[in-house]
């Protein structure tokens, strides 16, 4: 870092005035250091009613079995496997943060990663509650695992990709979980070293004894870069066999080589809108703008372009080959979607996740806050109805017209569903309070590089290329915690 | 003067806080360690600290969980209970390929953690060595022991030279080791 100035080309990922070392530490750790403010306790007791919502509807499921679901003999699969998927793939954008853009060196995450990781484990116990209360007899659950029981010798079906999502799942979950955790170490050190009492014997447990020693940091770093690099196709790998879940049957409409990749961009799509949904009202209610500024809420909804454009071309594809494999179960099973009775959910489904991301190529709309929230709330519907639309209307019309039929949840299949978006907004709420939400080292690091502060000295130096420093002034103009009369003098 | 264990130079930049490293090591002076808030690049190679195996334990961590993955399976499917799926063979390898790589991973990620807390003696409930309470915070702090290096004011005068907002010469090792 000594003697090295980042160029002026690139926006500020921190800015404000004179921002010091303390002054981040300060701003960071005020929520957790704090007695919560009032926006807080009105989410969290409506988090926690959507919570207790989930307890009710899942012991109902686990006392009455899965009879309380509107489950039939031919739609034997619905909200559940629908919950699952949509929230495994909301649990990808974080460990895509922290370990995709850690390869590709993007400074950018260090302040979003942190509350994105977070995220992402709270969507995976979401996703896994799914997969337990699906179960019928929820004690058996490890019966997943490769035991060699004493109920007979069979193993699990190693064939079978529900067993291997097993594998992944619960892989990915514990490998993220040791990402965040390492990564939360001279965090938590932090706030043990500021505080006194009970709060500083809990967080000196937490902290590990975490120093900052030289040592300590550079095996960090190491241990980042190398969990960086297995993550990276752990990521890829988890929703590539979530989808494989499908693709490897031989129902139209599911028996698909593209579902793969498709099922990756998609998971990337709905974190990263879910990512959005949360740190742009994080960022407020916390007064976090100078960390989490418009250069980051952009370079998202960049990826959300991408991502949700992958999944449009994705629809495209299905729909020409349904017709052009020549096989008119598949073809059946695409009219149906189209124009059958569940219609309607498909058309949502292609103007949540396929128009309504377009307009984010417009800069107005990119960088505008309030629509980038509501676009971001529309494409995580977007993406239940797609889990929705490929898991009910491929099975609601079978091989047999005599077992044709609709299927409409109960009461307990919304509960459950509501109750889980409940028990994730309760743990991310209480993550807020106990745990920094933006990473404190990571931040302080890009300080003297990346900071407007770092930037304004150099322009007041001079020695830049006039028209450089003009471009960098004119990129500001979008950043909401820019104060525009401070260049207007230089 | 006797009784100083050890220096702490404190410093509220980076980089005057390398200009310190540098004065001291041009005085041969030993730096006992160095505690910052964030990494500091390139810091460990001026302190001799050497270079991290922690790359090759995760390379061998993770070929363990592809052989026991690829073992178990094996033992399970074809020497335990082998099942006949339309005469296919019984270690179908592709299909095992997904759960050899998360197995793979699942190995690396824990024996690479678990090495590195080891290694660093990182774990719950461990009391924390704490030499200066702002070095998790805003300051970085350079440590010389006192012992070894005895010319106290030259060391003083040469961290303030560098730009330490404080020099602190304590009398116990670590403040917060009760």
């Amino acid at each position: 870092m000594a003697g090295h100035n980042e160029s002026i080309l690139r926006e500020p990922l921190i800015t404000g005035k004179d921002i010091t070392y303390a002054q981040i530490t300060e701003e960071i750790l005020s929520p957790v250091e704090n007695k919560p403010n009032k926006a807080w306790w009105i989410g969290f007791i409506l988090a926690l009613c959507g919570a207790t919502l989930w307890v009710v509807s899942v012991g109902y499921t686990f006392w009455f079995g899965i009879g309380a679901w509107g489950l039939n003999k031919t739609v034997g699969w619905a909200w559940d496997i629908t919950g699952f998927v949509w929230w495994v793939g909301i649990g990808h954008a974080g460990t895509l943060i922290s370990a995709v853009l850690l390869l590709f060196r993007q400074n950018w995450r260090n302040s979003i990663n942190r509350s994105a990781e977070a995220m992402t484990i709270f969507a995976v116990i979401c996703a896994a509650t799914y997969v337990v209360s699906h179960m019928g007899r929820p004690w058996l659950a490890y019966w997943v695992l490769p035991l060699p029981n004493q109920f007979g010798s069979l193993w699990v079906n190693f064939n079978s990709p529900l067993v291997w999502d097993m594998f992944a799942i619960s892989t990915y979950f514990s490998v993220s979980l040791l990402f965040w955790y390492t990564g939360l170490l001279p965090d938590i050190a932090t706030i043990r070293d500021r505080a006194t009492g009970i709060r500083k014997k809990v967080y000196t447990i937490f902290s590990f004894g975490w120093s900052g020693s030289v040592k300590t940091w550079q095996r960090f770093e190491a241990v980042s870069l190398i969990l960086a690099g297995i993550s990276t196709p752990l990521v890829l790998s988890v929703h590539t066999i979530v989808s494989m879940d499908f693709a490897t049957s031989v129902i139209p409409g599911w028996h698909t080589t593209i579902f793969p990749p498709y099922f990756v961009a998609g998971a990337i799509f709905s974190g990263f809108a879910m990512v959005l949904t949360l740190l742009l009202v994080v960022r407020k209610v916390l007064g976090l703008e100078n960390y989490i500024t418009m250069f980051h809420i952009e370079s998202m909804n960049k990826i959300i372009i991408l991502t949700g454009s992958i999944v449009g071309v994705a629809y495209l594809t299905e729909l020409f080959i349904a017709w052009y494999s020549g096989s008119q179960y598949e073809l059946y099973a695409f009219q149906n979607r189209i124009a059958g009775p569940f219609a309607w959910a498909y058309w949502l489904m292609m103007t949540c996740n396929v128009i309504s991301p377009q307009l984010l190529w417009f800069k107005k709309i990119r960088t505008n806050i309030a629509a980038t929230w509501v676009l971001s709330i529309v494409v995580n519907i977007g993406m239940w109805f797609e889990r929705f639309v490929i898991i009910v209307t491929s099975l609601h019309r079978d091989y047999l017209p005599s077992s044709w039929t609709m299927f409409s949840p109960t009461w307990v299949d919304v509960g459950v569903f509501v109750g889980s978006i409940g028990v994730f907004f309760t743990l991310f709420l209480l993550f807020l309070r106990v745990l920094p939400s933006i990473a404190i080292a990571e931040v302080k690091m890009i300080l003297k590089s990346s900071s407007e502060q770092s930037k304004m000295k150099l322009i007041k130096e001079g020695n830049l290329d006039k028209e450089h420093v003009q471009e960098y002034i004119g990129s500001l103009e979008k950043f909401d915690s820019v104060k525009q009369e401070d260049y207007a003098k230089i | 003067m006797s009784n100083i264990k050890y220096i702490l130079g404190s410093f509220g930049d980076p980089d005057e806080m390398l200009t310190g490293i540098k004065k001291l090591q041009e005085n041969n002076i030993s730096i006992y360690d160095v505690y910052t808030p964030m990494p500091i690049h390139g810091i460990e190679a001026k302190l001799g600290v050497k270079r991290s195996r922690l790359d090759i334990a995760a390379f061998f961590f993770g070929i363990t969980g592809t052989i026991t993955m690829l073992t178990g399976v094996y033992l399970a499917t074809v020497v335990d209970w082998p099942v006949n799926i339309g005469g296919k063979t019984h270690f179908a390898l592709p299909d095992f390929i997904p759960i050899t790589f998360e197995l793979t991973i699942l190995f690396c990620a824990f024996g690479l953690v678990g090495s590195y807390y080891a290694s660093t003696h990182l774990f719950p409930g461990r009391a924390p060595r704490v030499m200066d309470l702002r070095a998790t915070d805003d300051r970085f702090v350079i440590a010389i022991d006192a012992k070894q290096n005895t010319e106290h004011e030259k060391i003083d005068e040469l961290l303030k030279g560098a730009g330490a907002l404080e020099v602190k010469h304590n009398e116990r090792k670590y403040i917060s080791y009760e």
